[in-house]
């Protein structure tokens, strides 16, 4: 058994979707902190049998957009003198700005980069968007969804 | 109130305002001459970044008929674009020079992210595979004046329905009104998006097929749209070249339409109309394309906020 201890103010992100907490790791730009973060992967869970955790042991602004992207079952705890304070309960955002990108070649945002990159909830069981330029449907993602 | 306003998609505006323009199409061509100084002192800008006839004519045609003046390119080597300018620059540009402005571009959404960056009315006419909202406004009215609505009626629509920007618009116009069902004649391949079949005909509840045969349904259409097989939008020419001659319309398959079906096409025509159908009464092909520029009359008018 690996054992991580637990902090003191900050941010743990649990219940991810075993393999995405590298996805979210990343997109947090984490491996660039100067502050101690743990990333788990493939622990153990009652309810899911193995997930992914995320602990940052700092306060820093969190794109819940992205993370109900993601994963709209992960659970987002703030930690304040080693307690939690605040959970918040994530969704599948209805409005994604500048977190995925249009694939269709034939989209203006293809040649055009200086505008914001806007999709539209399609279907939510799903998680399937809709460009705002091009109307193209995309499923981001979506491995084993 | 359409004074102002930019017409990308068919959504962009609401069945009584599309009324308003149809209405005043109609008068137009009634007497055309009532409105030959309509929009004197107005400039239109066409700024076609993709080669058109029909469309950028009709279009300027439109303007001068108005009693209006008309600045713009037709290719964009020949404009900044050569240069490296932004879309959005030279539209915020153009917008110091005209009034009002019809572009087109191979690029699908160019014009609503254009329309972003300015207040000056701006007219799509035509963005890559995707929407093409003036040739909606051509066959509506061409519908009008050979059927008297658009309601209660059978749409067959064939060739290529993935890229056909004109198929994309007149479905979505059409799936706002009562009694339509659509008949889809196409390759697998080559069938409509489903941002077009799962987002709005299936939303709306509306009855259609999905085939890729045409003789069988010929008898059940009161109006048959025919499009062309878009090279330009293949990136593989072998594809094209293997569905190009998928769908071809001659008289022997028109032999198995009612004699009130009409034949609808946006044009250019490449092969899948046979020249021998266009001496046939229920071809109206040509009839659509001279509408289009009445219609366009309207448009401009309703924009810039004259009638």
């Amino acid at each position: 058994m690996l054992n991580i201890t637990s902090i003191e103010k900050g941010v743990v992100i649990d219940h991810i979707k075993a393999g995405y907490g590298i996805t979210v790791f990343n997109y947090l730009n984490l491996d660039k902190a100067e502050y101690n973060v743990a990333l788990i992967m493939n622990a153990y869970s009652q309810k899911m049998g193995k997930k992914d955790i995320i602990k940052i042991n700092n306060v820093i602004d969190i794109n819940y957009d992205f993370l109900g992207l993601i994963d709209p079952n992960a659970t987002v705890n703030i930690i304040e003198n080693g307690k939690t304070v605040k959970k918040v309960k994530l969704e599948v955002p209805e409005t994604v700005t500048n977190i995925i990108r249009c694939k269709n070649p034939r989209c203006v945002s293809s040649i055009e980069n200086y505008f914001d990159h806007v999709f539209h909830l399609v279907n939510k069981e799903k998680r399937s968007y809709r460009c705002e330029f091009c109307d193209d449907i995309v499923v981001p993602y979506s491995q084993d969804l | 109130m359409l004074k102002g306003r930019h017409l990308i998609d068919p959504s962009d505006f609401t069945r009584e305002e599309f009324r308003e323009i149809f209405d005043l199409a109609h008068d137009i061509i009634k007497d055309p001459e009532k409105y030959s100084k309509s929009c004197e002192g107005k400039i239109l800008a066409t700024l076609f970044y993709e080669p058109s006839t029909r469309t950028r004519f009709s279009f300027e045609a439109a303007m001068l008929r108005l009693g209006g003046k008309v600045i713009g390119f037709s290719e964009p080597n020949s404009s900044s674009t050569a240069k490296g300018e932004s879309i959005a620059d030279t539209l915020r540009t153009i917008e110091c020079y005209a009034d009002i402005a019809a572009m087109r571009h191979p690029k699908e959404g160019a014009p609503r992210m254009a329309s972003r960056y300015i207040q000056m009315p701006l007219i799509n006419a035509g963005d890559g595979g995707h929407q093409h909202p003036t040739q909606t406004l051509t066959d509506i009215l061409t519908i009008e004046r050979l059927r008297g609505n658009v309601e209660n009626k059978t749409y067959g629509f064939c060739g290529d329905l993935k890229f056909g920007r004109t198929v994309h618009s007149l479905v979505k116009f059409l799936s706002n009104y009562e009694g339509v069902k659509f008949i889809f004649i196409s390759p697998e391949e080559l069938r409509v998006p489903e941002y077009i079949r799962e987002e709005i005909v299936k939303k709306k509840g509306i009855p259609f097929q999905e085939v890729d045969k045409m003789e069988p349904y010929m008898g059940e259409l009161d109006f048959l749209y025919m499009t062309r097989v878009q090279r330009e939008r293949f990136f593989n020419e072998e594809d094209y070249i293997r569905l190009k001659d998928r769908f071809i319309l001659d008289m022997e398959k028109m032999s198995y339409a009612r004699p009130d079906t009409y034949v609808l096409h946006p044009l250019p025509r490449v092969n899948e109309i046979s020249p021998e159908v266009d001496s046939d009464p229920r071809a109206q092909y040509f009839n659509q394309a001279k509408n289009g520029m009445y219609v366009r009359m309207a448009l401009i008018c309703k924009l810039l906020g004259i009638y």
